[in-house]
């Protein structure tokens, strides 16, 4: 059975499954990954202030948007932010703001959740000496948080973010469900239109295979070097 | 430092007012009251549990009390008003663990209260760290890494970098007890040094050794009271209380 298959569709479909999907893949996942992060640490020293003010809504968010499945939260932020944005501009009909907008801010806010309960763990981990020793030489909370506490978490935390963004890189091929066009789903659309199913999805599983393990081997490595010696 | 000087000599640099201090029903401090005066040694010990730790963090408030009171050159630690980043800069604290950076070098470690708090430029905070590392006798690991350091050493570039601050008073707390015991000769060494060059120190401690040296007064601690606080000659010739008279046996019965 494996003669009538034609890999030939593949080198001449390469140019749109990287120039356009590739690109939007990585694009959506650096983005996101990069502002997740962002989030997801301010949520997370939100949750660790021991102010209950912030630290309620905190853990509110991160329980919530753990516990709904992700192709939920794209559909309803694609159709929500729109709303969102008329109400917060106070415009007379919905803003609209594209796919790719939409699906860069639900990425961000999915992802803050899970990036943050990696960060809380990280800064957890610190001996808490070392924000007396920082506190105690007269830094302030916000100074001891970002020249001492958040340096060493991110240098501990280092594998668990970044397998956290290989997974997202994985997830980012839902957005399908709006229509976008990532890696998957250009090779979903040529596998489509020149009949060659087989053919183009185990290409595309051999791409995010490889990608991911040259992505994790380059994480170990990178965990070598910025490693805290202690 | 003009220790002649009437009124600095007899003002109290640490004046701690009968506190007390719960963690939850378990009360740790029990009207703890006394005093450092400028150029004074107070060395503070007691049996484990005793609650001198807890006391000597009270004074630059990484422990908070919820009675009494505590000021440092005049400054109520606990008064509303007061910038506690700003008064914590001025005194300086050397930890049972050292508590080094260890994502810091050496002369990073050093900078970096100089540089975030004290607002000094790069270079001047670099020779001061490395004028303050000399003094501790470690001007050729400016630029290793605190896990590459040995216990005895790292201790000493704690000293330094509370140093580094230019402190009015200095607070240690156990400075040498995390110490594999050949190590502990080279921080006392520094600190004796330190003590004699008229630094205002309050320290907590098992070596009384030290505290024969160096020590203007010894106040002993039993059960998050102070049981004794005597001149050094008094505290170890004639103690007082039954209490620290078993202390002293024990720890110097070897």
């Amino acid at each position: 059975m494996f003669t009538d298959f034609d890999f030939g569709v593949v080198l001449t479909s390469l140019p749109y499954l990287f120039g356009t999907g590739m690109v939007f893949t990585l694009t959506l996942t650096a983005l996101a990954a990069s502002g997740g992060i962002i989030l997801g640490t301010i949520i997370a020293m939100m949750r660790l202030s021991g102010i209950t003010a912030l630290a309620l809504p905190a853990k509110i968010y991160v329980n919530f948007m753990r516990s709904l499945p992700l192709v939920l939260v794209i559909f309803w932020f694609y159709f929500l932010v729109p709303y969102i944005g008329q109400w917060m501009t106070g415009a007379s009909r919905p803003i609209s703001v594209g796919a790719f907008t939409s699906a860069l801010v639900t990425f961000t806010l999915f992802e803050a959740a899970f990036f943050s309960e990696i960060m809380r763990a990280g800064i957890q981990a610190i001996p808490k000496g070392q924000t007396a020793a920082a506190q105690a030489i007269g830094l302030t909370y916000g100074q001891t948080m970002r020249t001492v506490i958040l340096p060493q978490a991110f240098r501990n935390m280092l594998p668990l973010l970044l397998t956290q963004t290989i997974v997202l890189f994985q997830d980012t091929s839902l957005v399908y469900v709006i229509s976008l066009t990532d890696f998957l789903g250009a090779a979903s659309k040529v596998a489509q239109r020149d009949g060659r199913l087989v053919e183009m999805y185990l290409f595309a599983a051999a791409v995010y295979l490889v990608i991911c393990i040259t992505a994790s081997t380059l994480v170990r490595r990178l965990q070598r070097r910025v490693a805290i010696i202690r | 430092m003009s220790a002649i000087d009437p009124q600095a000599s007899g003002k109290p640099m640490i004046a701690i007012d009968n506190i007390s201090k719960w963690y939850g029903p378990v009360q740790v401090l029990n009207g703890c009251t006394t005093q450092v005066t400028k150029g004074e040694v107070v060395v503070v010990c007691g049996p484990s549990g005793s609650g001198k730790s807890t006391l000597i963090k009270t004074v630059n408030a990484l422990e908070p009390i919820q009675k009494g009171a505590i000021t440092v050159d005049g400054i109520g630690v606990q008064a509303k008003g007061t910038n506690l980043p700003k008064l914590r800069a001025r005194v300086g604290m050397v930890f049972q663990h050292f508590e080094l950076f260890p994502h810091l070098s050496i002369i990073d470690n050093l900078m970096l209260g100089q540089c975030k708090v004290l607002g000094r430029a790069k270079e001047d905070a670099h020779d001061r760290g490395l004028k303050l590392l000399g003094r501790v006798g470690l001007s050729a690991h400016s630029h290793k890494y605190p896990g590459q350091l040995s216990g005895g050493q790292q201790q000493r570039v704690a000293i330094a970098r509370a140093l580094s601050m230019n402190p009015i008073v200095m607070l240690f707390d156990e400075p040498t007890s995390a110490l594999d015991p050949e190590m502990v000769g080279e921080v006392l060494d520094v600190m004796i040094e330190l003590a004699r060059e008229g630094m205002t120190m309050m320290v907590v401690t098992h070596e009384m050794g030290f505290a024969r040296k160096v020590a203007n007064r010894v106040v002993f601690m039993d059960r998050g009271e102070i049981v004794e606080d005597a001149t050094k000659d008094d505290f170890f010739d004639k103690p007082r209380s039954e209490r620290a008279q078993t202390f002293l046996s024990k720890i110097l019965a070897h």
